[in-house]
């Protein structure tokens, strides 16, 4: 469990000279009874550890996909601490290393102690925090080292170097390079002049692997990026996915990384 | 008595009032933020800058704006001796245009000729749509859908003025929906757009910012009181959703203890009803919208949609700088309720021949509360923050209604 658990697994993925592969579903979007079987689902696909998104009622960070997915999992009745008690009912240790992604507020409202114990006992071994840049994480840094959960940095197309090799050095598990100037969701291309010399140049600065995500929408997508670094995030795409209950493009969305 | 010595500092370096304030938002936005301080830093110690902005505010704005003694408000109230502090009587019809000439004068400093924006009873959107005009600048606004339906004159407004207005259906459909979409195209469009905010909330640089503008509000006020009565006012009220009139005027005087500060919030149908926008009087902490501020959200930290009759002030967070004022209890806030207001909307307009906004009616009204505490050689100041000629269509209604 814990951030050691995660480094481990990515280390393993790609050792093996695979590339990694995090999908991200919204928790909650089609009940919290089905989250289980989801992440066996994505296990069975092929992906390195799964991000959990947490709804929050004002992602400003997300497209319409993921506000969409939000809304759905709200009126679901999820929360985070219905969330994180979900995910310690079930049996441990989980499938593949579960990631949160959660807007600070509601681990605010929690409570800091409250969140990195219910964390532990959840078996949540990373959590990115897409509204706390490095000026604001004093906030919470200290807890997530003391529970040994991996606090995962993002760093943007817009971070300057020096910027980007302080947040690399500070990230946990692995730094989360958003390669597109904008909210989550679909692309159907990125930048590439641009997206291929930053996750080359972030790749070269970086003690951690470096993923990319935000915008990755389709095989030629996926395994073009992850190739500059060491593998993507796909999340809009997946949601989509699931809601159209098209499960054999996940798997071939997840397996195109590898 | 008259020249006090500054001893308040906030925000620091790292944009906190207290623990309030920072800036909470995605990486991608960070080096804007700091471009941004810097651009502003940089342009109020140059006198080129704020010669322009004096320029401006003269003669397109109109300032400085009147104080006026509400004689008869006065008499009819039996307390203090009431002023008015008019900012109705900007160009465009509120205090908002103070900031906006500001921060477009600031994006063209940073090379930036593309604007968003985010409006809750139109007059921010009015008043970014204004200077886009006047400085031929690229305008886009924000404007929830609930919104758009209760201010229609200021969404066609905005048009005749050359402004896209884009319709927030998510949520609410009110402010708050409006700030989100308005972040999420500045997310999308940084390299050439500059966001004016049009409050004194969001991630730091803004309350600074927009305070600093807001500002000649206060000073204008103090300055007057002061060649009129050679004292200061012993109080100054004002409205407060996000709370930029509010700041405006009361950060001149937040050094002189002997003046004391209210803040007014939307109270909606009863603050007990849990149907308001009392987001200091009745919230909790949180962070909205890059900033830690009081807030109104369930146990879950989720945010919860404010109501008031008032498209201005229905927002469920409030400046974060209010919220250290409310802490160190240098403010006083509390709450008037939709039918207060709309009671003080018809007073002050047959009384004083003044039609207030019903963001600013919520200040009356508990001026006719405090009136009644206060003794007939003691003076007050209201911050009219605008004109209610966008709120007329709406009251009409409402009292046809009943």
């Amino acid at each position: 469990m814990g951030k050691s658990h995660l480094e481990m697994v990515l280390q393993e993925t790609l050792q093996t000279n695979k590339k990694i592969c995090i999908p991200y579903i919204m928790a909650g979007d089609g009940g919290l009874d089905i989250l289980e079987e989801r992440l066996l689902f994505l296990k069975d696909c092929g992906a390195t550890a799964v991000e959990l998104g947490i709804p929050f009622s004002d992602p400003v960070a997300d497209g319409p996909t993921i506000q969409q997915a939000g809304i759905r999992a709200l009126k679901e009745g999820a929360s985070l601490s219905a969330i994180l008690r979900k995910l310690a009912s079930f049996q441990q240790p989980h499938p593949l290393p579960i990631i949160l992604m959660t807007y600070i507020n509601p681990i605010l409202a929690i409570g800091l102690e409250e969140f990195t114990g219910a964390c532990q006992t959840a078996g949540v071994d990373g959590v990115i925090i897409p509204d706390l840049p490095m000026e604001e994480e004093d906030l919470i840094a200290n807890a997530f080292t003391n529970a040994d959960i991996a606090f995962i940095r993002l760093v943007a197309l817009t971070s300057p170097l020096e910027r980007s090799v302080t947040l690399a050095n500070l990230s946990d598990g692995f730094l989360y390079a958003v390669t597109v100037n904008g909210t989550t969701g679909g692309r159907t291309s990125h930048q590439l002049h641009e997206v291929g010399p930053y996750l080359q140049k972030l790749k070269s600065i970086s003690p951690v692997p470096v993923l990319a995500g935000f915008g990755i929408s389709s095989p030629g997508q996926a395994k073009q990026l992850g190739s500059f670094g060491d593998g993507v995030i796909i999340g809009s795409k997946i949601i989509q996915l699931l809601q159209e209950n098209k499960y054999d493009e996940i798997s071939t969305l997840i397996a195109s990384v590898s | 008595m008259l020249k006090t010595k500054t001893t308040y500092h906030e925000p620091n370096t790292q944009g906190r009032y207290g623990k309030f304030g920072g800036r909470f938002v995605p990486e991608l936005l960070m080096p804007a933020l700091i471009e941004l301080e810097e651009a502003y830093n940089e342009a109020i110690n140059d006198s080129a800058f704020t010669s322009d902005l004096t320029a401006y505010l003269t003669e397109y704005v109109g300032r400085e704006t009147p104080l006026t003694l509400a004689k008869n408000l006065s008499e009819q109230l039996g307390g203090p001796t009431i002023y008015l502090k008019r900012e109705d009587l900007n160009h465009t019809g509120a205090h908002k245009i103070n900031n906006t000439i500001g921060q477009a004068l600031l994006a063209m400093r940073m090379g930036k000729r593309k604007i968003v924006a985010e409006t809750g009873a139109g007059q921010h959107g009015v008043a970014t749509a204004t200077v886009c005009a006047l400085f031929g600048l690229e305008c886009i606004v924000f404007m929830g859908e609930a919104d758009i339906k209760r201010q229609k004159l200021n969404v066609f407004r905005m048009e005749l003025l050359g402004a896209k207005v884009e319709s927030v259906s998510q949520g609410s459909g009110t402010l708050k929906d409006a700030v989100n979409e308005a972040l999420r195209y500045w997310v999308n469009h940084v390299d050439d757009t500059h966001y004016i905010l049009g409050s004194v909330v969001g991630p730091h640089p803004f309350p600074k910012i927009v305070r600093n503008f807001q500002s000649i509000i206060g000073k204008e006020t103090r300055q007057q009181f002061l060649e009129r009565n050679n004292k200061l006012p012993d109080a100054v009220v004002a409205c407060v959703g996000g709370g930029s009139n509010a700041m405006g005027m009361f950060y001149p005087f937040i050094d002189d203890a002997d003046v004391k500060l209210y803040g007014v919030e939307a109270g909606g149908a009863g603050i007990e009803t849990g149907e308001h926008a009392a987001s200091l009087t009745r919230g909790s902490v949180g962070v909205l919208h890059g900033t830690m501020t009081h807030l109104l959200q369930d146990k879950n930290g989720q945010i919860k949609e404010a109501v008031s009759i008032s498209a201005g002030l229905d927002y469920p967070g409030v400046g974060p700088e209010h919220s250290y004022l409310h802490l160190t209890n240098r403010v006083t806030y509390t709450a008037i309720t939709d039918k207060e207001a709309l009671d003080a909307f018809r007073l002050l307009s047959c009384t004083e021949g003044i039609i207030p906004a019903l963001e600013s009616a919520h200040a009356v009204a508990y001026v006719c509360k405090l009136a009644k505490k206060m003794q007939p050689e003691e003076n007050l100041v209201i911050c009219l923050s605008g004109r209610g000629d966008k709120d007329v269509e709406q009251v009409q209604s409402i009292l046809e209604a009943k």
